[in-house]
């Protein structure tokens, strides 16, 4: 056996670690490494960048990166304690696992400088989920925090201490903040926008104590010049160091400033050991950030299925947002390159900082600065090493030239640096047939990460001369937001006067259902009506789903998931007189399976004089808003979330859209109704409500973020009204809201000033437009049924309306019908049963 | 209740079969219609009447006449409602997957009535 398949041990389960062991085994599909991972914290890899978002109520989950794996087993909470070089393994306190190859991914520690009371209840460092919980269980009821160091990190705890509610100080030993990334006069401009936050800094002075109160928890900070600031929390975040214990330890050499010492293939001198990400030295260099730990991931794994792969060296690039400021810093950033020229800009004004490190013929870009606006960052980060892709201060100009020239880009330029991708590389894809970002993702991994290159991708793509797929399809080139204006602005009524006048040949599956999603959202008249029916998809044509034999699905509109036992009853009675399947669904309602054609408007009779309507299942509209019991019966329930989701589902019922839209409403901050899993969530608060959007269940979840908070009921509607309006007439066809939101150039923030502060002047337009679809709701299912000419499509054969679809026959499983077996070969002849309703009255 | 039918082959003689009034075929849209026991999809559209087997062969499911029509590069189509492929309305083949397809028959319209032949070769 051993043989065949050889013993991988990977100790650390980190960002970098989880890197490596997707990397492998994307490499090895055979499964000639077998993989056992040691990690120390109790959950799997998350990422540790994004870290604190855990304060801005993202949760552990969501921070994920981890994906099970049958071929990888990952030992939770059991660190390595011990590498024996001799025998080949690795013990832990719960046994002992031997290697063929160890990889060390043990990343660093929270360097804490050796002052008296540095070990005081209430200090903490800032690099795991479990400190980060610590941290918001301790501030709990305390008024006053202090961060040791002023660094990316310090100031991101800084941050979190004051969403926190903490009155935060930060102290840096250095003359300027982020000293490692930034020059004395961006540091000058970001101690601007930090003071304008209310967080005070103490500059170029060092912590000399950490003071105790009388409790013996901490109490405050001794600076160096005497000053004393008082803090009832202190973070520590004053730099890290790599984990090289076990290293150091099992006798490895290790780099001038630790770290385990490797080459520039990752590997130890011990041929079977390898390091990679914060612990390593590569060639004596450790590298503090996650993409030169990538890259690393990427050297072993390679490594590992005998390829010889090298470390390319690191891009030391950073671009982040520190409250609230844009923050950029790379290449040559200090201008340490001997003889090279500093262009730089500054607007007090508008609080902009930019400086461009030139080399001496000022030919080349070496490096430079960005505080306050970070958006030529992209082409810029891409143009180190080569010539500038426009004049100096046309690049610096804010806004101006947003990622100006990525068509300039040299092809070697390297446009992704998180996945070390190049713009030959983007080239490539594109000449493959990449025709948009997320091809170019999925085929490069450029924009997995970060997502700051993604503009560039945009951009690469355009000078490509490829057009993004803003084309619908070979009939129109307009893309769905374009038609939509066509459209309300021209008046237009009908599929075939659009496809003659702004498109070309006879439309397809794609653009018919969009354009008849179109034609309803502005309230052209009953789906079916007219040259509208046939271009409806299937489900929209007999408004019920189709399922996988042929057999429709029928689901009524249970408002906010109340129903009284009467109508309980009546849907039983009727899955029971048609012999349909029920379910309950995940929206709170009923889903009854197994209907034919013929049968859809005897069984919508019985249920439209029940007091019933269509729940749109069917349609790519607003499908149901959710909701927990709330204040009327939940003891913790703060408001009236049932009456809030009826009122929600009843204004928005067959709002047709670009993809369904699903809600939800919670009585309370417990969340029960799962608010954050929908397009549009609401959850209680004592003063009001808060609204949620652009989250998803589904294939790709994501919680929705919050967009505001403490509304009043109407206020509440009113932006919903806005949300929605402007999402069906600006997404893109089958795009979500999360992925609409994504894609809004300027995200969350644009949302925010187009639907509040009306920044297009479009409010008006989106409630009326609201208004006008809440007036003219009727229900699609009654329509049908009182008019002769659309009940005739309700018939199985155009011939032999009364005979059944023969192919249409059911099995019993656990009480219910269910298709008989899956369809196979022509059974057309072959004796086939025919499933009458039973009915009994 | 089950009731057992046994549909048969199609029958050796091909006879065009009456099946409705050319006025009961939506525009741009097909009905299913049952011929000789033989679910057959109709379609019409701008370019004319078309026939093809009712049963999406991939899916093996009897829906192809609720597929949605259309052209793709000026052939007529329609597009499967279930898993989407489209087939060339006036052969059958299916466009998205090489050596599918489904079979056609012929139709025609006499007296402002339809009628369908079954071409079931073998
Ligand atoms: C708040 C914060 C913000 C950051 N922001 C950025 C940023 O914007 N950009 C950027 O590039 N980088 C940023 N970083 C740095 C980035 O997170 C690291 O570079 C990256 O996580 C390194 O990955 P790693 O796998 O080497 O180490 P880690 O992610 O730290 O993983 C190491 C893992 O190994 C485990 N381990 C250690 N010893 C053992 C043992 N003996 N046995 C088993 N398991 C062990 C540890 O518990 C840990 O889970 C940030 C870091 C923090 C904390
Ligand atoms: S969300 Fe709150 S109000 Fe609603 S059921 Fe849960 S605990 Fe009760
Ligand atoms: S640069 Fe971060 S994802 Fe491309």
């Amino acid at each position: 056996m051993s043989e065949r398949v050889s013993r991988l041990v990977v100790v650390g389960n980190g960002m970098v670690g989880q890197r490596f062991v997707d990397a492998l085994r994307a490499r090895d599909p055979q499964g000639r490494w077998r993989v056992t991972v040691l990690a120390e914290e109790n959950r799997p890899a998350y990422d540790r960048v994004r870290l604190s978002a855990f304060f801005d109520g993202v949760g552990a989950e969501e921070l994920n990166l981890h994906t099970p794996d049958d071929g990888v087993e990952l030992r939770l909470g059991e660190p390595a304690t011990e590498v024996d070089r001799e025998r080949r393994l690795v013990r832990t306190a719960a046994g002992e696992h031997p290697y063929d190859a160890l990889v060390l991914a043990t990343g660093s520690y929270a360097f804490v400088p050796p002052v008296d009371g540095a070990t005081l209840p209430g200090v903490f460092v800032y690099r795991t989920l479990d400190d980060l919980t610590a941290i918001r269980e301790y501030a709990r009821g305390r008024r006053t925090g202090a961060v040791i160091g002023g660094g990316l990190l310090g100031l991101e705890a800084a941050n979190a201490l004051r969403l926190l509610g903490l009155d935060t100080a930060v102290v840096e030993f250095a003359p300027r903040l982020m000293p490692v990334q930034v020059d004395t006069a961006g540091g000058a401009m970001l101690r601007r926008y930090v003071d304008g936050l209310g967080v005070a800094t103490h500059l170029g002075v060092a912590t000399t104590a950490v003071r105790s109160g009388p409790d013996g928890t901490v109490a405050g900070l001794e600076l160096a010049d005497g000053t004393v600031v008082d803090a009832d929390l202190v973070v520590v975040a004053a730099g890290v160091r790599p984990r090289d214990e076990l290293a150091r330890a099992a006798g490895l050499a290790l780099g001038p400033r630790g770290g385990v010492l490797v080459d520039d293939a990752c590997r130890s001198a011990d041929e079977r050991i390898w390091a990679v990400g914060e612990c390593a030295a590569v060639d004596g260099t450790c590298h503090g950030l996650v993409a030169p730990g990538y890259a690393m991931a990427e050297v072993v794994a390679d490594r590992l299925v005998g390829g010889v792969a090298t470390f390319p060296g690191a891009d030391t690039a950073t671009k982040l947002k520190l409250l609230g400021v844009d923050v950029a810093s790379f290449g040559d950033a200090h201008g340490a390159t001997p003889g090279c020229l500093d262009v730089t800009f500054t607007d007090p004004a508008t609080r902009v900082y930019a400086k461009l490190v030139l080399s001496d013929d000022a030919q080349t870009l070496l490096g430079g600065v960005l505080v306050g606006d970070a958006s030529a960052y992209p082409t810029l980060r891409a143009s180190v090493g080569g010539p500038l892709p426009a004049p100096p201060l046309a690049l610096l100009a804010p806004e101006g030239t947003t990622g100006a020239g990525a068509a300039a880009l040299p092809a070697a330029a390297q446009v992704c640096s998180c996945n070390a991708v190049t713009r030959a590389d983007v080239d490539d894809a594109i000449a493959g047939g990449c025709a948009d970002v997320p091809a170019l993702k999925a085929c490069t991994r450029a924009g997995t990460s970060c997502g700051s290159c993604v503009p560039m991708l945009k951009q690469l793509l355009d000078a490509a001369g490829v057009r993004q797929s803003t084309a619908l399809c070979e009939h129109f080139d307009a893309g769905r937001q374009e038609l939509f204006d066509i459209v309300r602005v021209r008046g237009i009524r009908t599929f075939s006067q659009l496809v003659a006048e702004h498109g070309r040949g006879r439309g397809c599956d794609i653009c018919k259902p969009v354009v008849a999603s179109i034609l309803a959202s502005l309230g052209s008249g009953h789906v079916l009506d007219g040259e509208q029916a046939s271009l409806q998809d299937t489900n929209d044509h007999f408004l019920a789903n189709l399922q996988r034999d042929g057999s429709y699905s029928v689901v009524p509109r249970i408002p906010g998931g109340e129903i009284t036992p009467e109508k309980l009853i009546v849907i039983g009675e009727v899955a029971r007189d048609f012999r349909l399947y029920t379910k309950i669904t995940g929206g709170q309602r009923i889903d009854l399976f197994g209907a034919r054609v013929e049968q859809l408007p005897q069984i919508w009779r019985r249920l439209v004089d029940a007091g019933f309507e269509s729940g749109h299942a069917y349609g790519k509209a607003l499908r149901t808003v959710k909701s927990c019991v709330g204040e009327t019966w939940c003891r913790y329930g703060v408001q009236d979330s049932v009456g809030l989701a009826i009122a929600l589902e009843l204004r928005y019922r067959g709002l047709r859209a670009p993809h369904k839209i699903k809600s939800a409403v919670s009585g309370c901050a417990r969340e029960c109704a799962e608010a954050r899993s929908k397009d549009f969530g609401v959850i209680a608060t004592d003063t009001g409500w808060n609204l949620y959007v652009g989250g998803n269940g589904g294939f790709r979840p994501r919680h929705a973020d919050l967009f505001a908070t403490d509304l009043s009921t109407e206020a509440l509607v009113r932006l919903v009204d806005r949300f929605l309006m402007y999402y069906v007439r600006t997404a893109d066809r089958l795009q979500r809201t999360a992925a609409w939101i994504e894609a809004l150039e300027g995200g969350l923030d644009h949302l925010r000033a187009v639907i509040v502060d009306d920044s297009l002047g479009l409010c008006a337009e989106l409630d009326a437009a609201m208004a006008r679809h809440v007036d003219s709701y009727s229900d699609e299912w009654r329509d049908v049924l009182e008019d002769p000419v659309r009940l005739r499509r309700f018939a199985s054969f155009v011939n032999a309306p009364g005979v059944p679809d023969p192919s249409i026959t059911f099995a019993l499983e656990r009480g219910q019908p269910v298709p008989a077996g899956r369809a196979t070969a022509d059974e057309g002849r072959q004796p086939v049963a025919l499933g009458m309703p039973a009915v009994r009255r | 209740m089950t009731i057992t039918m046994t549909t048969t082959s199609p029958p050796a003689t091909r006879t065009w079969t009456p099946v409705c009034p050319l006025d009961r075929l939506e525009a741009e849209r097909g009905v299913a219609a049952l011929v000789d026991g033989v679910q057959v999809a109709l379609f019409r559209t701008a370019d004319g009447l078309f026939a093809l087997d009712n049963r999406d062969p991939v899916a093996g499911a009897y829906v192809l006449s609720r597929g949605i029509v259309g052209s793709r590069g000026g052939v007529p189509t329609v597009a499967s409602p279930l898993h989407k492929q489209v087939y060339d309305l006036r052969t059958g083949d299916c466009l998205d997957l090489p050596g599918v397809a489904v079979p056609r028959h012929d139709v025609r319209c006499r007296d402002g009535l339809v009628e369908v032949r079954l071409r079931r070769e073998g």
